[in-house]
């Protein structure tokens, strides 16, 4: 296996959505291979960092204002009919 | 090295449940779905617009367009993936509105040759991001995101920080399983690229094993 395949199906290996001999080969491509073994551990680090990362939360406060805005809007689209929106 | 985890989402019953209960019109039920997806609109919408206005603005008008055409969702899919489709379009909207200079699509003609190829390949310091504090990390991801295409960005956001399956996204953004995997590929690989230069072994004055590109392939 070359390198270039070794990406190709990097995102299926990070998913775990390969077939056991496929993914034994790439197993076998990041025993030997440091730098594909360098690009899948950290292209996996970056998932998680993103993932773990709380970013762009929804404050509280803001949550509630919006889910009330949300709500009264809606019974304003009801009394007005469903041609409103 | 393990596969990725995804997130858990609401057994598909009970969100079922609530939607025919606000099909029949009861407000309760839809403000239930209100408090169950209202944080995962605003996060795919800021990571869209990257505005929080904006942002804030797609959180109401998905919500309230979900509520007025809610008697033409047809069941077959779940709700979820229905209200990310419509927050989805109306964050490009917005995108589009801000910066008309710019063609904003899903579809947009992306390089397909080897754009993504790794540049770098050093190593990472061991858990990079407590390197940083919170505050930092949240501008280096926030500035790093920003730099990819609406169009990867938004195919990121929805397969790996909200955790849809691959089938969910491709449903959602009305794009093919290969074109979301492709996608994906190119927008782990940029990112991972990007933050390369925050994360790397020295990148912050660690000091240690700054020459670690070295290595000899035996980890």
């Amino acid at each position: 296996m070359k390198c270039s395949e070794f990406l190709q199906e990097l995102t299926n290996y990070l998913d775990g959505v390969l077939d056991d001999k496929t993914k034994a080969e790439l197993e076998n491509h990041l025993s030997w291979c440091h730098n594909c073994y360098v690009v899948c551990d950290t292209t996996k680090k970056t998932i998680e960092i993103y993932r773990d990362s709380q970013l762009y939360e929804l404050p509280e406060d803001l949550r509630s204002r919006l889910r009330s805005a949300i709500m009264q809007k809606c019974q304003q689209h009801k009394k007005r009919g469903p041609q409103s929106v | 090295m393990g596969a990725i985890q995804n997130k858990v989402t609401a057994p598909p019953s009970e969100e079922l449940a609530l939607v025919q209960a606000a099909k029949r019109g009861d407000d309760s039920a839809f403000e239930e779905l209100v408090r169950r997806y209202d944080r995962n609109v605003f996060r795919i919408a800021q990571h869209i617009t990257q505005n929080r206005e904006d942002a804030e603005d797609v959180v109401q008008e998905a919500f309230l367009k979900a509520y007025g055409n809610l008697a033409q969702f047809q069941e077959q899919s779940k709700f979820y993936t229905w209200l990310v489709r419509i927050a989805v379009n109306e964050a490009l909207m917005k995108l589009r509105r801000r910066k008309p200079e710019r063609t904003v699509s899903l579809d947009e003609d992306i390089k397909t040759e080897d754009d993504s190829l790794p540049r770098e390949i050093a190593d990472w310091s061991p858990n990079p991001e407590q390197q940083y504090t919170q505050a930092e990390l949240r501008e280096i991801l926030s500035k790093t995101i920003q730099g990819l295409p609406p169009g990867f960005r938004t195919v990121f956001v929805l397969r790996d920080v909200e955790g849809l399956s691959t089938e969910e996204t491709a449903a959602a953004l009305e794009l093919s399983v290969p074109a979301v995997k492709s996608r994906l590929l190119r927008a782990r690989l940029q990112l991972r690229d990007r933050l390369g230069k925050y994360f790397q072994r020295g990148a912050r004055g660690n000091g240690k094993n700054s020459d670690a590109t070295s290595g000899d392939g035996n980890q």
